[in-house]
């Protein structure tokens, strides 16, 4: 199958992803528990990531500007741009493609091939969106609230470690996070996280759901719904920032 | 009643079913037999609509499934029940709640009432204390009961089976074949059961499809087997000494 058919027939599939749901309360219940399994679950490795990844580039900023002519106060405002404009959006987004991505496609890949999609449809109920509605409705509205939690700790992780280094002192990082400092550049983050989740999302659900034949296959579907989302993700990542900053 | 008329189905210029003509009968066991790879599981899916046929009627007491749009076909299979080969339980849903699932989606019954009807079912399988249990931690022939119970939740009008004794011990699979027996008459339905298991066919079948090569190669009831003088039947159907020597041993009594 070609690229033009996949594109046609994901585009297909999300017709009747949203499609009306046959009973809101029970979608309503679905999507409690995918903010759980999706959202929640992702909390700890967000919060490791982000801590780790503001110490280092608080670090390596700090070590490519030892020249006196640069005030100290670059590094924290580096950090913070680093962070609110690619980190807490893209790359959680990259990370969440390779945990989020791999969970969804192999779940609804083993129901596939296990019949209980099938055992959906012979119900009566619409299984692609009773299945990927709920899934993409939590990432949609889980993944701000990530993006926002990888910035303060990123932040807070630059901070600790700059401090700890002994590379800058915390009235310059404090000072510099503040300095020049342009709201618009959290909703801009805010709107390309929300973006990525329906990406990584539906991307996934898409492969899962058009499994076949056994385990290899699921295994198969699971590694392209991580590599399919990644650079759909890197791809509109270009396009949302000539969007929203040009 | 489910009647069939002039069904073909291909996949990619392979024709697997060709003119199939075949009428179900309501109250009844009807079940499809046939070799593997004979095309009698590509035939019960184009029945209930899991595969799109290439031609033909198949008809569910007068209305004509395939021409009914997407909504009507859903409305449709509110009346259908399936049990699947490895029963296709939801494996994050516990026993009763996968019995309760239909009731769920489709009725505006309380939880209580939905709970007593879920209990109701699994307790006419012969599932007792086993509602909180998930899927993984019941044994195949239980997985086979609980499918058959949130099969008939919502009281089907038509009940098909794919392979329902596969991988099931000679005991388990006599239990569940009287139960589908018994289901079939108790609720009055069209029941349609894929099976190559010969235990079935002389157990439960009120009426036998036998498909060979993706056509409908024989028709007729269980007893009538013995006395057919179809080859290719006989082949499939006695094809081990066991079989024969019953077989012969009927035909000199």
């Amino acid at each position: 199958m070609n690229l033009l058919q996949h594109i046609g027939k994901y585009f297909i599939l999300l017709t009747h992803v949203f499609s009306k749901p046959e009973k809101l309360k029970i979608y309503y219940k679905e999507t409690i528990k995918e903010i759980d399994k999706l959202g929640l679950n992702s909390i700890w490795i967000v919060v490791i990531i982000s801590f780790f990844m503001g110490a280092v580039i608080t670090m390596q900023t700090a070590y490519n500007t030892e020249n006196p002519i640069y005030p100290k106060y670059l590094i924290g405002l580096t950090a913070r741009d680093t962070l609110l404009l690619e980190f807490s959006s893209t790359i959680v987004a990259l990370i969440l493609a390779g945990k989020i991505g791999s969970n969804i496609a192999s779940e609804i890949g083993t129901m596939r091939v296990t019949e209980q999609i099938d055992a959906l449809e012979i119900m009566g109920v619409n299984s692609a969106s009773f299945l990927i509605l709920p899934k993409v409705v939590a990432t949609i509205f889980f993944s701000p609230f990530l993006c926002l939690l990888s910035m303060f700790i990123g932040i807070m992780g630059g901070w600790i470690a700059g401090i700890a280094t002994g590379v800058m002192t915390s009235q310059d990082y404090i000072y510099g996070i503040q300095y020049a400092f342009i709201p618009y550049y959290i909703v801009y983050a805010l709107i390309k996280s929300a973006f990525f989740a329906f990406l990584i999302t539906s991307i996934s659900s898409y492969h899962g759901y058009y499994s076949y034949g056994g385990s290899l296959e699921v295994g198969q579907s699971s590694t392209k719904a991580v590599v399919h989302s990644s650079i759909s993700i890197l791809l509109f990542n270009v396009i949302l920032t000539q969007l929203l900053l040009s | 009643m489910i009647e069939v008329k002039n069904l073909y189905k291909s996949f990619d210029n392979k024709q697997v079913l060709n003119d199939i003509n075949v009428l179900f009968e309501q109250g009844k066991t009807n079940l499809i037999i046939g070799q593997s790879g004979s095309g009698k599981t590509v035939l019960l899916k184009s029945i209930v609509g899991l595969h799109d046929i290439d031609s033909g009627q198949v008809i569910y007491d007068d209305v004509i499934f395939n021409d009914l749009n997407f909504k009507e076909k859903k409305g449709l299979r509110q009346q259908i029940g399936m049990l699947f080969q490895g029963g296709a339980l939801f494996d994050s849903s516990t026993v009763e709640e996968n019995v309760m699932f239909p009731l769920d989606m489709f009725t505006e019954l309380s939880y209580a009432d939905k709970r007593e009807r879920a209990n109701e079912c699994l307790k006419r399988v012969n599932i007792i204390n086993a509602n909180e249990l998930f899927p993984a931690e019941i044994s195949g022939g239980m997985k086979k009961r609980v499918a058959i119970a949130r099969a008939i939740a919502l009281n089907p009008k038509y009940l098909f089976c794919d392979e329902p004794n596969s991988g099931l011990d000679p005991i388990t699979a006599l239990v569940i074949d009287d139960l589908i027996k018994e289901i079939t008459v108790e609720y009055n339905m069209t029941t349609i059961v894929n099976t190559h298991d010969m235990n079935s066919v002389m157990e439960i079948g009120d009426k036998v499809i036998f498909i060979y090569e993706g056509s409908k190669w024989w028709e007729g009831t269980k007893e009538d087997i013995f006395d057919s003088d179809n080859v290719e039947l006989n082949n499939f159907i006695f094809a081990s000494k066991l079989s024969q020597k019953i077989k012969d041993l009927k035909n000199v009594h």
